[in-house]
């Protein structure tokens, strides 16, 4: 399982941290930091919940 | 009625997000999507941000999927046509002269603008859908001197795409600040004072008496007798949920379709979400009716998975968030603005700051000016019903150490945080 962020859409926004605190951080200058690219299978659940969450449809989950 | 469809009426985020849900749950019978609107179902918060913004190609609306993926997902759309009443007892909705029978129904028909009594002349302007972007980028487009009627948030926003582009504007508030329901008086002094930083002209504490033209808007006359040339004149006065199709209908209403904490109207089998819902929000124990894009997505897939599956129905709980381009600057709004006690913490005059808001001993909102990696801290902090104290604590420290770099940093910094 992969996550990724388009930073070319990402507004730093931050629902993703808000989901998922330790997958995602927003840095100052506005972006989002994927924290860990190849999250365990047992947090799939709340990185669907982020990938939902994104008002401007940046994250990216694949298997 | 149980081989009647599942219906969801609203084709707009909340209700995308309805019927994306049922599908993902499971349910495999027959879902209808109705719309008042033409379109697929468009994302608003951009129409009147980067959607105003100068450039040779006007934007296309966004659509959040294609009419494939909609296929896809064996939905029966039923598009530019608005729902015109609803039977609860026979459980039929009614569009125009067609009865629609519903096993299940989501309510997700939003909100309209609030207009100004008296005759709209061409060049006046409410902002809710994309075709009110298009005129209003077109008048943008043309240099059009700008009144915006009302200091909101949609106002501010089309006031700073409007300064953007160098052209002249006031912001004409009938109260004396705006935005003190949302963020406060105090805060409410702040966010005005970035207007004047950016040139843009804010009048409060007088109403418009008149908008005046021959064939299109000339000029708008506030109560004080000053009269404001203006080509293009964008009243963001608020918005009113969309329920006057249900007036008839018995369900419990006020400003919004009443719900429980799990989404659920008065009438059996009916859930609301996004705009019109006003619901229980038990993490903050009070009636709430939000118009933010996250929470409407949320409620949109509560809504169905709770109707779906009634017996084990979860409440739906969220701290309100929304955010606010203006200028260069983003504000981002955390959780609720009726506070005991506000402390900014920073210069009002800097390019950023961030401000706690306390009721009795807790946390209850956060409100920033460009401080996008720090505002999230605080909502996860009213989540779990942080104190004050330990919110003060927390930004005494400052920010945490940026993760940066290896990956090993990574790790580390995520047992820390377990």
């Amino acid at each position: 399982m992969k996550i990724s962020a388009d930073l070319k859409k990402c507004e730093g926004l931050g629902m993703c941290e808000a989901m998922a605190p330790d997958v995602f951080e927003v840095q100052d200058e506005g972006q989002v930091l994927v924290l860990d690219e190849s999250p365990d299978e047992a947090d799939r659940q709340e990185l669907e919940a982020a990938v939902d969450a994104c008002p401007v449809s940046a994250l990216l989950l694949q298997d | 009625m149980k081989n009647a469809p599942i219906v969801v009426v609203g084709a707009s985020l909340a209700g995308l997000r309805a019927v994306e849900a049922f599908r993902r749950a499971g349910y495999a019978g027959s879902l209808t999507l109705v719309g008042s609107e033409e379109h697929l179902p468009y994302d608003r918060p951009p129409l009147s941000k980067a959607f105003l913004g100068a450039g040779d190609d006007p934007p296309s609306a966004t659509t959040f999927r294609s009419e494939s993926d909609l296929v896809d997902l064996d939905v029966d759309l039923r598009l530019g046509q608005p729902a015109t009443g609803l039977d609860t007892e026979a459980r039929e909705v009614v569009l125009g002269g067609e009865r629609l029978g519903y096993s299940s129904l989501v309510l997700a028909t939003g909100a309209h603008p609030r207009t100004l009594p008296g005759e709209q002349l061409p060049g006046v302007h409410t902002l809710r859908t994309v075709e009110d972007a298009r005129a209003i980028r077109r008048a943008l487009d043309a240099g059009a001197r700008t009144v915006v009627v009302g200091g909101g948030f949609i106002g501010s926003e089309v006031a700073a795409a409007a300064r953007k582009r160098g052209l002249e504007v006031t912001i004409v508030e009938a109260a004396d600040l705006p935005l003190v329901r949302a963020v406060g008086e105090q805060m409410a002094e702040v966010c005005a004072g970035l207007h004047a930083r950016h040139g843009t002209e804010l009048r409060c504490g007088v109403g418009v008496q008149a908008i005046e033209g021959d064939e299109r808007v000339e000029q708008v006359v506030l109560a004080d007798g000053t009269s404001l040339r203006a080509e293009l004149v964008v009243v963001g006065i608020g918005a009113e949920p969309t329920t006057g199709w249900l007036a008839d209908s018995g369900l419990d209403l006020d400003d919004g379709v009443i719900c429980d904490q799990t989404l659920r109207t008065s009438a059996p089998g009916v859930y609301a979400a996004g705009d019109l819902a006003r619901w229980h929000n038990p993490l903050f124990d009070r009636q709430m009716r939000l118009e933010h894009w996250t929470s409407a997505a949320e409620q949109g897939a509560a809504a169905a998975r709770n109707a779906l599956d009634p017996g084990s129905a979860r409440p739906y709980a969220t701290v309100p968030y929304f955010w606010s381009d203006w200028y260069a600057d983003k504000l981002q709004m955390v959780g609720v603005g009726d506070a005991d006690e506000v402390q900014l913490l920073g210069d009002p005059d800097a390019d950023r700051w961030l401000a706690l808001y306390r009721r009795r001993d807790r946390l209850v909102g956060a409100l920033s000016l460009n401080q996008p990696g720090r505002i999230m801290k605080y909502r996860a902090l009213i989540t779990r019903g942080a104190t004050w104290d330990e919110a003060l604590d927390f930004a005494a420290a400052g920010p945490a150490p940026r993760v940066r770099g290896t990956t090993d940093l990574v790790m580390s910094t995520k047992e820390d945080v377990r």
